[in-house]
């Protein structure tokens, strides 16, 4: 089974039902990705909320479900972290990626919390590991490591054995 | 510790409410989990877990080991259910490869997979129930996981750190009389789930404890991220071996147990009734394997026999060249998702196309549905805080990871 290469190119992707959903509603999208038969979709910084809301209420396939939010740490690329999301859709059984990139200055966007109560445990690990703020969070603190632990240990200029 | 917790650092609220510690240590807490309660009397007014007592870094380890050194780890990340954490990441890491696994192989995946779905229920049953009080069904339901780690053992040399699955197939073939000694217990565990059934089922007291207690709307479960038993108690009809199936699973006819009450009862009813299904898959997983090799054809990637390595050249290149360099997986990124018996265990595996994994990222379905807990137990009695994070069946080691 050769893998098929990854398709990259908006154009191609437009008829994809969440790109579609995105774009119709102008959305600022920046680049999309089909690979593996899994979709990727790049938003910027500062649309990923209403990307969110969009697909969440979408009527033809709501990706009502927030799996999971998890970070890449591109370092020393910039821009350095991809924020991930992993939505799935319940009644249709689909599943989108949407993935957020930040510069590593201080890296910050806004949460979806608000929109999905189970985003608060993800994006609270996310800030303890990778340093990212999620603005408009609850109650963003460390969630695994000590609260007086210097560093985030998941970024890729932090020892794997630690600092000692 | 006041600065820790704005909770524990409240004013006890207005006179009438004070901060409870329940955990690290509490028996009841399945593990290290801390929850502080605000309490007005016996009646809970906030609820807060408090997680990261068991974290290991097990992300940031994966990322300094080539990708067939990750399955270890995984094991330890459920320590309940071993097999589909490695279920779930080689599969990632064959997605990623383009990897074809020969049919035997998957089969004996999915037989091992609802073993170890039956083996994490009896213990979350065994648990649960004692934590309410039924102290019976404890050494019941471990006489029957005895069992099930006697297969482990048969097949991987381990009773709970299998790692059993490689990428690429299985570590061994299942030694002679496994499927035997499996058929004889798939034989009588339904009985033996009547005899759980007929101490909890009807009980008035397990009842009373249960039923109505620690309710969830389908729609707060499914904002709140929870999956597995914990959603399907709520109504919401999904599980990903049916819906999205993986490793085979569309081969195998099975019911999903789903109840529409929301509370603790439907939780154990549906996990109940998950034994039941469970086990019809292990017959069928029985009566259909197939023959034939328990390795996919891609020498690069799997080790060669040991009786290849000492007469092949070939074979002994490869295995040197495996075992100090790795193997290389093309850059790309997958999202393996799987019905753990907890709910959606997720592997996102990123590939910078070297022999390790770029990033390693575990979705918990405990940690999310940890969060449920809130809804779940504030109004309620300290008592009904008990029976619902029995009711989650949370494993401290995959939350923390």
């Amino acid at each position: 089974m050769p893998l098929a290469p990854a398709i990259t190119d908006l154009e191609q992707l437009r008829e994809h039902p969440a790109l579609a959903r995105l774009l119709a509603a102008s959305v600022a999208v920046e680049g999309a990705k089909f690979d593996r038969d899994e979709m990727t979709i790049y938003v910027y910084r500062s649309s990923i909320r209403d990307a969110c809301v969009l697909l969440r209420d979408d009527p033809g396939c709501p990706f009502n479900f927030l799996s999971d939010v998890t970070c890449v740490d591109w370092y020393p690329q910039e821009p350095r972290f991809e924020v991930v999301y992993h939505l799935l859709s319940i009644p249709k059984k689909e599943r989108v990626r949407l993935k957020v990139r930040l510069n590593s200055g201080s890296p910050a966007v806004e949460s979806v919390t608000p929109l999905w109560p189970a985003a608060n445990f993800f994006e609270r690990e996310v800030y303890d590991l990778f340093g990212v703020r999620f603005n408009g969070h609850p109650y963003l603190r460390r969630l695994l490591m000590p609260e007086d632990w210097e560093g985030h240990p998941l970024r890729k200029d932090y020892p794997v054995e630690g600092y000692r | 510790m006041a600065h820790m917790n704005p909770i524990a650092s409240l004013e006890p609220g207005q006179d009438r409410t004070m901060i409870l510690n329940m955990g690290p240590q509490h028996p009841s807490t399945h593990g290290v989990l801390r929850v502080i309660l605000e309490i007005d009397g016996e009646t809970v007014v906030r609820i807060m877990p408090d997680i990261g007592y068991l974290h290991t870094g097990i992300e940031k380890t994966c990322e300094a080991k080539f990708y067939q050194q990750v399955v270890p780890l995984t094991d330890r990340i459920d320590y309940l259910c071993p097999l589909t954490n490695n279920l779930c990441y080689v599969l990632a890491v064959e997605k990623l490869l383009g990897l074809e696994i020969p049919p035997k192989a998957q089969w004996m995946r999915v037989l091992m997979n609802e073993l170890t779905r039956i083996n994490s229920h009896l213990v979350w049953l065994g648990t649960h129930a004692m934590d309410i009080g039924a102290l019976t069904v404890f050494l019941y339901c471990f006489r029957e996981r005895e069992d099930i780690l006697r297969m482990f053992e048969m097949v991987s040399g381990q009773r709970m750190m299998t790692s059993y699955f490689r990428v690429g197939g299985l570590a061994l073939e299942p030694p002679l009389g496994f499927f035997d000694y499996v058929r004889e217990f798939a034989n009588r565990f339904p009985a033996k789930v009547d005899e759980y059934e007929n101490l909890l089922t009807g009980n008035p007291i397990w009842g009373m404890r249960t039923k109505g207690v620690a309710r969830i709307t389908a729609e707060d479960a499914i904002a709140l991220g929870a999956s597995g038993p914990t959603l399907r108690g709520s109504g919401v009809d999904i599980d990903l071996r049916r819906d999205m199936p993986y490793s085979g699973y569309e081969k195998f006819r099975f019911k999903v147990p789903v109840s529409q009450d929301g509370d603790v009862f439907a939780r154990y009813i549906c996990r109940v009734q998950e034994l039941r299904e469970s086990i019809g898959i292990v017959q069928q997983a029985l009566d259909g394997m197939p023959e034939g090799p328990i390795k996919a054809d891609a020498p690069k990637v799997v080790l060669p026999d040991r009786e290849k390595m000492k007469t092949q050249m070939e074979a002994l290149i490869y295995h040197f060249k495996i075992i100090t360099e790795g193997f290389a997986v093309p850059a790309g990124e997958v999202y393996q998702a799987v019905e753990s018996p907890r709910g959606e265990m997720g592997y996102y595996v990123v590939s910078d196309g070297t022999a390790k994994p770029y990033r390693v990222h575990m979705r918990s379905a405990c940690l999310a549905n940890l969060q449920l807990l809130s809804k779940m137990c504030e109004g309620r009695l300290i008592a009904d805080v008990v029976a619902a994070i029995g009711s989650i069946d949370i494993v401290l080691g995959e939350i923390d990871r």
